[in-house]
């Protein structure tokens, strides 16, 4: 199991937009009883993929303006990054298998 | 697909979690599967004040840990896939999934219920924003906004007194023209100026660019049509049944709950349902929790039988 890095309003573009790889970007509050519960999947997959996809996590509580700017009125939201783009959005509590089958597409695109 | 269990539990909230203890105190080998996390839509509770033991009440995902872990303390295997139809081969339930197929003897479905939806255009467009079934969840984004709450019922006022808390005004949006909620939660939304009602009003379509923006409203006595501009539209009306894959093999309510008898048998023999997605259900942990075992103790004595 693996850990996904802690972002905010700074390090969001270094993080996330100039990655070289696809970033999963987990939307998470301290509140939100759904976001605790997909927590630990999250971190599960962070394991699995380790290398070929990097994790993040927005507290949006912290950083409202990354939730707005990336139009995240619902959580947890799920948003996979490539090339700096959210190419996939995935709300609510979600399988596992589904949230595989989510970044296996992204990876696919090459 | 591999070995044949005795038993297969379906779902991994209170019901089938404590199917699970039950059966796996018992000795019988039993797969718990589930779609998601395990502790169920009790999860999503802020507050549970009605479990027996906790007198000062416990948070909703605090419990739903608490069942999981004793529930699977006593050799109660998990699967993590969604169930997507059971059938029956001789004496053998057949049990096929996201992840492939699982055998056992016996069968308890206890896989609960799941928002219902509004099925109105922009509802799966919106759906995280603008549109959401979580009011605890998503309130927060709507600080100083103007949102509708869609819905009569107790969920739809609690998530109407909640959203007050954030939102600059709250339209609680009904079919009818009074309330199916309880009297308490009726009489604090009445004297909450920040609550407004329509009346006898349905949700036509939610519209928007990249949030929502307005819904189309029409009101079914006079059949007359308008709109209202807000950026948050909560949907609380009511849960369905987690059962359509089931049409085939059960007897199912209009509603779409199992039938089930006193002892969580349904029809067909060795397939047990128990929780919120049996008919009659109070749809309360502590009678989920009774559910499961009174399903897990009917499966045991199944199972001695054939």
């Amino acid at each position: 199991m693996a850990e996904s890095l802690k972002v905010d309003d700074k390090s969001f573009k270094d993080v996330v937009i100039e990655a070289k790889m696809p970033v999963l970007v987990d939307f998470w509050a301290p509140w939100c009883a759904p976001c605790r519960s997909i927590a630990p999947v999250v971190d599960e997959l962070a394991g699995e993929y380790a290398g070929r996809v990097s994790f993040a996590k927005v507290n949006v509580d912290e950083n409202p303006k990354l939730a707005t700017d990336y139009g995240v009125r619902s959580i947890p939201t799920l948003l996979i990054f490539k090339d700096g783009k959210p190419l996939t959005q995935i709300v609510g509590l979600r399988p596992k298998a589904e949230l595989k089958k989510q970044l296996d597409a992204v990876i696919g695109k090459g | 697909m591999d070995k044949t269990h005795q038993l297969i539990i379906v779902g991994g909230g209170p019901a089938g979690l404590s199917a699970g203890l039950y059966a796996s105190r018992s000795k019988l080998d039993t797969l718990l599967i589930e779609k998601a996390v395990l502790g169920g839509q009790i999860l999503n509770a802020e507050m549970v004040e009605n479990y027996p033991g906790f007198p000062q009440g416990i948070s909703g995902s605090e419990l739903g840990a608490l069942i999981a872990q004793q529930a699977t303390k006593y050799g109660l295997q998990t699967a993590f896939a969604e169930v997507q139809g059971i059938e029956i081969r001789g004496g053998e339930k057949i049990v096929s999934t996201s992840e492939g197929q699982f055998k056992a003897k016996a069968v308890i479905i206890a896989g609960g219920s799941g928002y219902s939806k509004l099925g109105v255009p922009g509802e799966e467009e919106f759906t995280g924003k603008g549109v959401s079934y979580c009011a605890m969840c998503d309130g927060a984004f709507f600080r100083e906004q103007v949102v509708a709450v869609v819905g009569g019922g107790n969920v739809a006022l609690n998530d109407a007194l909640f959203l007050t808390g954030f939102a600059s005004k709250v339209i609680v949006i009904h079919r009818r023209d009074q309330l199916r909620a309880i009297k308490i939660l009726h009489d604090r939304a009445f004297a909450n100026p920040k609550i407004k009602f329509l009346w006898d009003t349905v949700v036509e379509s939610i519209t928007g660019d990249k949030l929502v923006k307005e819904i189309r409203l029409r009101n079914v006595k006079t059949g007359k049509g308008s709109s209202l501009e807000v950026s948050g539209v909560f949907v609380a009306v009511g849960l369905r049944p987690n059962t359509g894959y089931l049409k085939k093999l059960l007897t199912l309510d209009a509603g779409g709950f199992i039938s089930v008898n006193a002892q969580m048998e349904t029809g067909v023999p060795g397939v047990f349902a128990a929780g919120d997605i049996r008919a009659g259900s109070i749809r309360q942990v502590v009678s989920a929790a009774g559910d499961g075992a009174t399903a897990a103790i009917a499966a045991e004595r199944f199972l001695s039988l054939v």
